[in-house]
């Protein structure tokens, strides 16, 4: 579980997250809203501690991340596992490098026990025959189900996704929406998901907070949207504009 | 201007301070050495014999041209080539190359990390990523650099033995006792002082440029663009400075 409490961001004298109230389940999909600009990526960039709020408090599983020492911090961090927007896979390394990093860094496996793994991961995510690949030499589509396959590499408690569909046809998009859906169900992570499409909040969104210019506009799930659409004219804005991106 | 100039000299000596953390697992960051060393190593020997060798065929050819007295023995010509070569042409000229070659790929490779999330995604993952992108990339320059600047000493002197010899402006005994007349091994420590600090320079201020690239492909250019003036600015700052304390 991920609580938020009073997160407030600024960049010198704009201040892009208001007083951001929010609690995040495990085994559930908590989907991130909003136009772009109205602090999604701050507010997950906060969470991941890639950014420092001035003011709040964020907590994983009691432990707030901003008051922890160098090594605690770390140790949280290795719950963690990203899916970044533009994949961040290294581009020097194959597929199964790339996977075998985190593995390498953090786990006292021996080479085979890594293999193992790395095959593991990618067969969950439903690639084969691409392990000795470079990340250019594979789809988008490929790419974040590698992106998939290192985050859940090592054992990990929190999965973030930034865009996870952005730049995928909407086939692909649907398949990376079951897979991050399958996993987050099957290991009972708290996943946290930045996205604008629609189609993502309604196929899997247990959990949706809707942010407006940097303030938490509205919360509920994905039952309840439909009726919040007819009540808050932003979200319906919101909700309308994204379908014709 | 000035005020901006310590604010950039603080966030480098706190770049520099990151580096200093354990690695998170020897083997890794070992490995990562190796690579680096033969990057720099290997790679850059092509353009350091390259350089030294005419640099040096250039300096015998062109001390010739100004020795213009009877008086004046051919073997001084290998003496000024050796001399020149171990103190000045060979570390400096070498470290000017390196700052183009080697300075812009640093940058350029970890400003494309940086913009592409990849340094954030090492953070994410709890890895220190100054150290472990950084760090093996400047001890390996610091290894590395101070034996191509041996290697470059060696071909320059080569190079002009050769010039000396084809161009019949000297024998090569006469060149060989002209080098060996004057030789001290303080000079060749001096020279090693200057590679050694000139490779730290380099790698770490291209480090540093790389690490903190801003915007997109441009951005990437311009901190390549930055680590090499930098670098050579400071390569040349230092070499003055390294003389009037050393010698």
């Amino acid at each position: 579980m991920i609580e938020l409490k009073n997160v407030n961001k600024s960049f010198g004298d704009k201040q892009v997250l208001f007083n951001i109230d929010a609690t995040f389940l495990s085994g559930s999909n908590n989907l991130i809203i909003g136009a772009s600009g109205g602090g999604k990526s701050v507010l997950m960039k906060c969470m991941v501690g890639l950014e420092q709020p001035e003011i709040g408090t964020i907590s994983f599983d009691g432990r707030n991340i901003l008051e922890l020492e160098n090594q605690d911090l770390r140790d949280v961090r290795r719950e963690i596992g990203m899916l970044f927007q533009g994949t961040a896979l290294f581009d020097s390394l194959t597929v199964e490098q790339n996977i075998a990093f985190p593995l390498e860094m953090f786990s006292k496996m021996s080479p085979s026990e890594r293999m193992d793994r790395v095959n593991f991961c990618l067969k969950r995510v439903n690639l084969e025959n691409v392990n000795t690949k470079y990340p250019s030499e594979i789809s988008g589509g490929m790419k974040k189900r590698v992106g998939i396959a290192r985050a859940i590499a090592l054992d990990i408690k929190y999965l973030f996704c930034d865009e996870p569909n952005s730049g995928l046809d909407p086939i692909t998009s649907r398949l990376i929406d079951e897979l991050i859906n399958e996993i987050t169900k099957e290991y009972g992570i708290t996943n946290v998901i930045n996205s604008h499409d629609m189609k993502t909040v309604f196929d899997i969104g247990d959990h949706i907070l809707f942010l407006y210019k940097g303030q938490k506009w509205w919360e509920g799930n994905r039952s309840e949207l439909p009726h919040a659409q007819k009540e808050i004219k932003e979200l319906d804005s919101f909700i309308k504009a994204s379908y014709f991106e | 201007m000035n005020l901006k100039f310590f604010y950039y000299f603080g966030h480098y000596l706190l770049f520099m301070k990151s580096m200093l953390a354990r690695p998170e697992r020897t083997n890794v960051f070992f490995k990562r050495l190796m690579d680096e060393m033969y990057k720099i190593g290997i790679g850059s020997l092509p353009i350091i014999a390259i350089t030294s060798l005419f640099i040096g065929a250039v300096t015998t050819v062109q001390t010739a041209y100004q020795l213009v007295s009877g008086l004046i023995a051919k073997s001084v010509i290998g003496t000024i080539v050796s001399d020149s070569t171990m103190l000045e042409l060979g570390p400096t000229i070498s470290c000017l190359v390196l700052s183009g070659k080697v300075g812009a790929h640093i940058a350029s490779e970890i400003g494309n990390m940086r913009i592409s999330e990849q340094i954030d995604a090492l953070d994410v993952m709890g890895i220190n990523a100054p150290g472990y992108l950084a760090l093996p990339k400047i001890l390996a320059g610091m290894i590395m650099i101070p034996i191509l600047n041996i290697i470059a000493i060696t071909l320059s002197i080569y190079g002009g033995y050769v010039a000396g010899e084809l161009s019949g402006i000297l024998t090569h005994e006469e060149f060989i006792t002209g080098a060996r007349s004057t030789f001290k091994g303080f000079t060749l420590f001096f020279s090693t002082v200057k590679a050694f600090t000139f490779a730290f320079l380099i790698t770490s201020v291209s480090s540093y440029q790389g690490f903190y690239t801003t915007g997109g492909a441009l951005g990437v250019g311009e901190s390549s663009t930055r680590a090499v003036v930098y670098s050579s600015v400071l390569v040349l700052f230092f070499d003055y400075i390294l003389a009037e304390i050393l010698l």
